[in-house]
C-alpha cells in the first residue's frame, strides 16, 4: 500500500524526516509513534500527499504521489491532527459537501451520510452547527467524514488525543470494524495502550529517523524483558542502585523521576536493590509494555 | 516509480495553474453555494450597499451636482456616476470575499486543509474562490443593472454590454485580491488592503470626471484597475463606445489572468509545503 | 500605564515582593482605582498593540473623504450652484464646510458600530476578556462601563485627529469647532451603548455585518450628512430626521460652522444623551444576562 525508500522532508534547514524506509501492508494497521517534532506528521502528510517529498522515493497506492496525487488521494481518507471540519457548515453538510470533493454523485453521497452518521453515533445531530460539538463528537464526525469516498487506506494522525476515556474507546471500537472491512489504517499515537491495541505493526520514530520497526509484543521482548521494576529512591543513593542492578545483569534507565530496570524476573531485580541496605521511597514491580520500549528508545535525552 | 520531486509536472514551470481541472474547482464553489444559502441574508444584503449609494449620491446629491459631459453630450449625474457605482460594486463583491473571508479560511479556520486532503488540488482552491466571488459579483452586478434601467439611468442598447464587463471587473478583482491575501500575515495587513481599496472607490473618476485632476495626478488615476472597469462601464452604459476601450478591457484580462497564476502559486506554497 | 502593566489584567494593586515566593502579599493592600477604571485600563493597556495602526486609520480615512467628497465633489457642486449654497441648504457657504460635520458624525458612529460589535463577540468567545475580569473583583457592570468608556477614547481620539484635519483643509469657520470634538463623544456613546447591548446577546457574528449593511450604511448615507434632507420626498425626510445620526450631524455642523446655538440643538444634544441612557440600561440588563446567569 505504501513503499519509501530513503524518504526525506526537509523545511529550509530544518530536517523533519531524514531518509526513512518504509512497507506498509495491505489491511493491515501500522503505526508511528514518537515523542513530538520526531517527524510523524511530516511522514503521514507526504503519504497523504499533501506535502512533496525533499527526496527520495514513495509510492502510495502503487503510484507516484509526484505526479498523481489527486488520483492517489481519492482513494485516501485522512484525520488530520487539528480536526479541520468546515464550521460555516452544519454537521450533515460537512459529509455532503466533502464527499463532492471526490466527485462522488449526491445520492450516494447522502445514503452513505446516512450510515456514517449512525457510524460515528452523531444521526440526532445532523443539522447542528459544527461549533455545538463536543471534542469526542467532532473527531467521530472527522472520521465518519474521512470515510465517505469509502477510501482503502485511511490516515489518522493522533485520532484520539484529548477526548475522555469514553470517547477513546468508542473510536477505537470504530476502528476496528474498519480493520475487519479490509480498510489498511495507518496512525500516529501517543498512547502506548491504543498502539499496542489497534497496531499489527509499528515504527518508534526519533528526530526523524526510525529507531525500531516490528510488531508491538516483538518490539517489547527485544528492546526490554519481560517484566519491569520501577525504583524510587534519594539522589545519594542512586549510584549504588544502579550499581546493584548492574551486577544483577539487568538493563537500566534513568528517568526523569524514577529508575527502570528490565528482568524476567522483576522479584528478583528488586531483592537485589533492597539487599543494598537502600529505602527505596517507592517501588512497583509489572509487565513491560510499549511505553517502556519508547522511553528506552526516545526518552533518555530529557535527562541527559 | 519515479523520484518524488514537485516541478516533475513541465506546465508547472509555466503556470501553477496548470494543476487546476474545471471539474474539481467547481465542488468548492458547489461548497460556497451551500454556505451562501445558510446566510443568504447577508448575501441578499450586498445587493442593497451599492443601490443605497445610487440613490444617496446620485439621486439625493445629483441636484447639487449639475449634468456632466461624457462623449460630448451632457447627461445628468445620476447617470454619470450609476456606471462608477456599477465598477465599485463589481470591485467589492470580488474583492470582499477573497481578503477578509479568505483570510480568515487560511489562517484561523484552515479550511483548505480538508479540502487538499481530497483530489482538489491548491490550484483548484484557488480557481474555486475566485469563481465564486466572480459568481456572486455578476449576480449582484446584474441586479444593479437592472436597478438603473428601472430608474432610467441607462443611455443606450450598448449597456447591455455591461454585464460581462462588470463580470470582468469583478473577475480581476477577485484574482487581484486573492494573490494579494495569500501574500498576508495579519489582520492588520488585511485592514491596509481596506486603505488601499477606499481611495481608489473615491479617486477612480467614480464621482467625477479625469478632468478634475491636475496632469500627473490624472495619470496615476489611468494606470488604476478600477478605473478600467469605470471608463468602459460609463462608454457602455451611455452608449459613447469607441476602439480605443479594447485597451481598458485588454488591462483587466491580463491583471486577472496573471493574478490568479501569482494567486495559485503562493496558495501551493503555502498550503502543499 | 506603567502601573496597569505591572498589575496585569485588571488586578488589584498588590505589593510584589512581600513574601519569598515573590507573590506578593495574598489580599491586595488597597483597591484605589473605581473598578470600571480597571476594566478601561484593560482595553487601553491592549490597544497598545494596534494604538499606530489605528492612529493612521484617523488620520488616512478623513483625508481621503474631504478631498474626495469635500474637494473634489465640492468643486462641482459650488462650481453648479454658482455661489448660492446658502440657498440650495448648504449651511456654511461651501458644499467642503457644508459636508465636514457630516463626515465628523458619520465616521463617528462607523468607529462605534467598529468597536462595540466584533470586540465585544471576541471578548466573549475568542479571548474571553469579559470572563478573565469576572473572576476578579470586577462586576458586570463594571465590565460594561469600562468597555464603554474604552469606546469612547477610542471617538474621542479619532474625533480630535479628524478636527485638525478638517482644518487644514480649511474646512473649519472658528476655534469654536473644537466643540465638534465633545459632541462627536457624544454620538459615539450614543450608538455604542446600544450596540453594545446588542452584540452581548448573539452568538454569531453574522448580524453584525448585516447590521453595517441594512442599518449603518443607509444612516450614513441619508442623515443629512451628504445633501439637505430636503431632497428627500415628505416621509423619507421625516424618517431621516427621527435617526439619530440626524441629530448627531445637526449638533456637529452648529459647532463646526461657529452658528449660533438655537433650542434646536438642546433638543439633539437630549435625543442623544436620552438614546445614551436607554443604551445604558439595556445593555446593563443583557450583560448581566449573558454574563452573571
Amino acid at each position: 500500500m505504501v513503499r519509501a525508500r530513503r524518504l526525506r522532508k526537509q523545511f529550509g534547514d530544518f530536517v523533519a524526516v531524514g531518509g526513512i524506509d518504509l512497507e506498509i501492508r495491505r489491511g493491515e494497521v501500522f503505526g508511528f509513534l514518537g515523542p513530538n517534532g520526531a517527524g510523524k506528521t511530516s511522514t503521514m502528510r507526504m503519504i497523504a500527499c499533501m506535502s512533496p517529498a525533499t527526496s527520495g522515493e514513495l509510492e502510495v497506492r502503487g503510484r507516484d504521489p509526484a505526479t498523481d496525487g489527486p488520483a492517489i488521494r481519492a482513494g485516501i481518507g485522512l484525520v488530520p491532527q487539528e480536526d479541520a471540519l468546515d464550521a460555516e457548515l452544519s454537521v450533515l453538510d460537512n459529509l455532503l459537501v466533502y464527499g463532492r470533493y471526490f466527485d462522488l454523485p449526491r445520492r450516494v453521497i447522502r445514503e452513505r451520510a446516512g450510515q456514517l452518521l449512525e457510524f460515528a453515533q452523531l444521526a440526532d445531530r445532523a443539522g447542528a452547527k459544527v461549533d455545538a460539538l463536543s471534542g469526542g463528537m467532532r473527531r467521530r464526525l472527522t472520521i465518519a467524514r474521512a470515510l465517505v469516498a469509502a477510501p482503502e487506506l485511511v490516515i489518522l494522525d493522533e485520532p484520539t488525543t484529548g477526548l475522555d476515556p469514553q470517547a477513546r474507546h468508542l473510536v477505537w471500537e470504530r476502528l476496528y470494524r474498519l480493520k475487519r472491512e479490509g480498510v489498511t489504517l495507518i496512525l500516529t499515537t501517543h498512547y502506548m495502550d491504543e498502539a499496542e491495541q489497534l497496531c499489527d505493526r509499528l515504527v518508534v520514530m526519533d528526530r526523524g529517523r526510525i529507531v525500531a520497526e516490528g510488531p508491538p509484543r516483538a518490539l517489547v521482548a527485544e528492546h526490554v524483558a519481560r517484566e519491569v521494576l520501577e525504583v524510587r529512591v534519594l539522589p545519594a543513593d542512586e549510584a549504588a542502585v544502579v550499581a546493584a542492578l548492574d551486577r544483577h545483569g539487568a538493563g537500566c534507565d534513568r528517568l526523569a523521576d524514577r529508575l527502570c530496570a528490565y528482568g524476567d524476573d522483576g522479584d528478583a531485580l528488586l531483592a537485589a536493590v533492597l539487599a543494598t541496605g537502600v529505602h527505596p521511597e517507592g517501588v512497583l514491580v509489572r509487565r513491560a509494555s510499549l511505553e517502556d520500549v519508547f522511553l528506552r528508545l526516545t526518552g533518555r535525552r530529557l535527562v541527559d | 516509480m519515479s523520484a518524488a520531486r514537485p516541478t516533475s509536472v513541465p506546465l508547472l514551470r509555466l503556470t501553477p495553474l496548470a494543476l487546476a481541472r474545471p471539474g474539481r474547482a467547481r465542488r468548492l464553489v458547489e461548497r460556497n453555494l451551500v454556505v451562501y444559502r445558510r446566510g443568504w441574508t447577508y448575501v441578499v444584503s450586498g445587493f442593497f450597499e451599492p443601490f443605497l449609494y445610487l440613490l444617496s449620491i446620485g439621486v439625493g446629491l445629483g441636484h447639487l451636482v449639475g449634468s456632466q459631459r461624457v462623449g460630448g453630450h451632457p447627461v445628468g449625474y445620476a447617470a454619470f456616476v450609476a456606471p462608477g457605482l456599477l465598477a465599485s460594486s463589481a470591485m467589492n463583491g470580488g474583492i470582499l470575499d477573497t481578503t477578509y473571508g479568505l483570510f480568515f479560511k487560511l489562517k484561523y479556520a484552515h479550511t483548505y486543509e480538508a479540502v487538499l486532503s481530497t483530489p482538489l488540488t491548491s490550484a483548484d482552491v484557488a480557481v474555486g474562490e475566485v469563481a465564486s466571488a466572480f459568481l456572486r459579483g455578476s449576480v449582484y452586478s446584474a441586479a444593479f443593472l437592472a436597478v438603473m434601467a428601472g430608474l432610467g439611468l441607462v443611455g443606450s442598447p450598448w449597456a447591455l454590454c455591461c454585464l460581462p464587463i462588470a463580470a470582468l471587473v469583478g473577475l480581476a478583482f477577485a484574482s487581484l485580491g486573492l494573490a494579494v491575501t495569500a501574500h498576508l500575515r495579519s489582520w492588520q495587513d488585511v485592514d491596509m488592503v481596506a486603505l488601499a481599496v477606499l481611495p481608489m472607490f473615491l479617486f477612480s473618476a467614480t464621482f467625477y470626471p479625469l478632468s478634475i485632476y491636475p496632469g500627473a495626478v490624472g495619470w496615476l488615476v489611468r494606470v488604476t484597475p478600477l478605473y478600467q472597469g469605470v471608463v468602459l462601464l460609463r462608454a457602455f452604459d451611455l452608449g459613447a463606445v469607441t476602439p480605443g476601450l479594447w485597451w481598458h478591457a485588454a488591462y483587466l484580462v491580463v491583471l486577472a489572468g496573471v493574478s490568479l497564476s501569482v494567486a495559485a502559486g503562493r496558495l501551493r506554497r503555502l498550503l502543499v509545503p | 500605564m506603567e502601573r496597569v502593566e505591572r498589575v496585569g489584567v485588571t488586578g488589584a494593586v498588590a505589593d510584589v515582593g512581600a513574601r519569598p515566593t515573590g507573590l506578593g502579599e495574598l489580599c491586595p493592600r488597597r483597591l484605589s482605582r473605581p473598578p470600571w477604571v480597571r476594566a478601561l485600563g484593560y482595553f487601553l493597556f491592549r490597544w497598545r498593540r494596534t494604538f499606530r495602526s489605528t492612529l493612521a486609520g484617523n488620520f488616512v480615512y478623513p483625508v481621503l473623504y474631504l478631498a474626495a467628497i469635500g474637494v473634489g465633489l465640492g468643486g462641482l457642486v459650488d462650481h453648479h450652484l454658482h455661489g448660492g449654497a446658502t440657498a440650495a441648504g448648504l449651511s456654511g457657504g461651501s458644499y467642503l464646510a457644508f459636508v465636514t460635520p457630516g463626515l465628523l458624525a458619520g465616521s463617528v458612529m462607523q468607529i462605534a458600530l467598529g468597536e462595540s460589535t466584533y470586540p465585544v463577540m471576541g471578548a466573549i468567545r475568542w479571548e474571553r476578556s469579559y470572563e478573565t475580569m469576572l473572576a476578579t473583583p470586577l462586576e458586570v457592570t463594571d465590565v460594561l462601563l469600562g468597555h464603554l468608556a474604552f469606546v469612547a477614547v477610542r471617538v474621542l481620539t479619532a474625533a480630535v485627529v479628524f478636527v485638525a484635519v478638517a482644518a487644514a483643509f480649511g474646512a473649519l469657520a472658528s476655534p469654536e469647532a473644537v466643540l465638534a470634538v465633545p459632541v462627536a463623544v457624544l454620538v459615539g456613546a450614543a450608538f455604542a451603548a446600544p450596540l453594545m447591548a446588542f452584540s452581548v446577546t448573539r452568538e454569531r457574528d453574522l448580524a453584525f455585518s448585516t447590521l453595517q449593511r441594512l442599518v449603518i450604511v443607509p444612516l450614513f448615507l441619508f442623515s443629512g450628512s451628504f445633501f439637505p434632507l430636503r431632497q428627500l420626498p415628505g416621509i423619507l425626510q421625516g424618517l431621516a430626521e427621527a435617526t439619530p445620526l440626524y441629530h448627531g450631524v445637526a449638533l456637529a455642523r452648529t459647532a463646526m460652522l461657529g452658528t449660533p446655538w438655537r433650542l434646536a440643538d438642546v433638543g439633539h444634544a437630549g435625543y442623544l444623551v436620552v438614546l445614551t441612557a436607554i443604551g445604558y440600561v439595556l445593555a446593563r440588563r443583557t450583560y448581566r444576562r449573558r454574563l452573571a446567569a
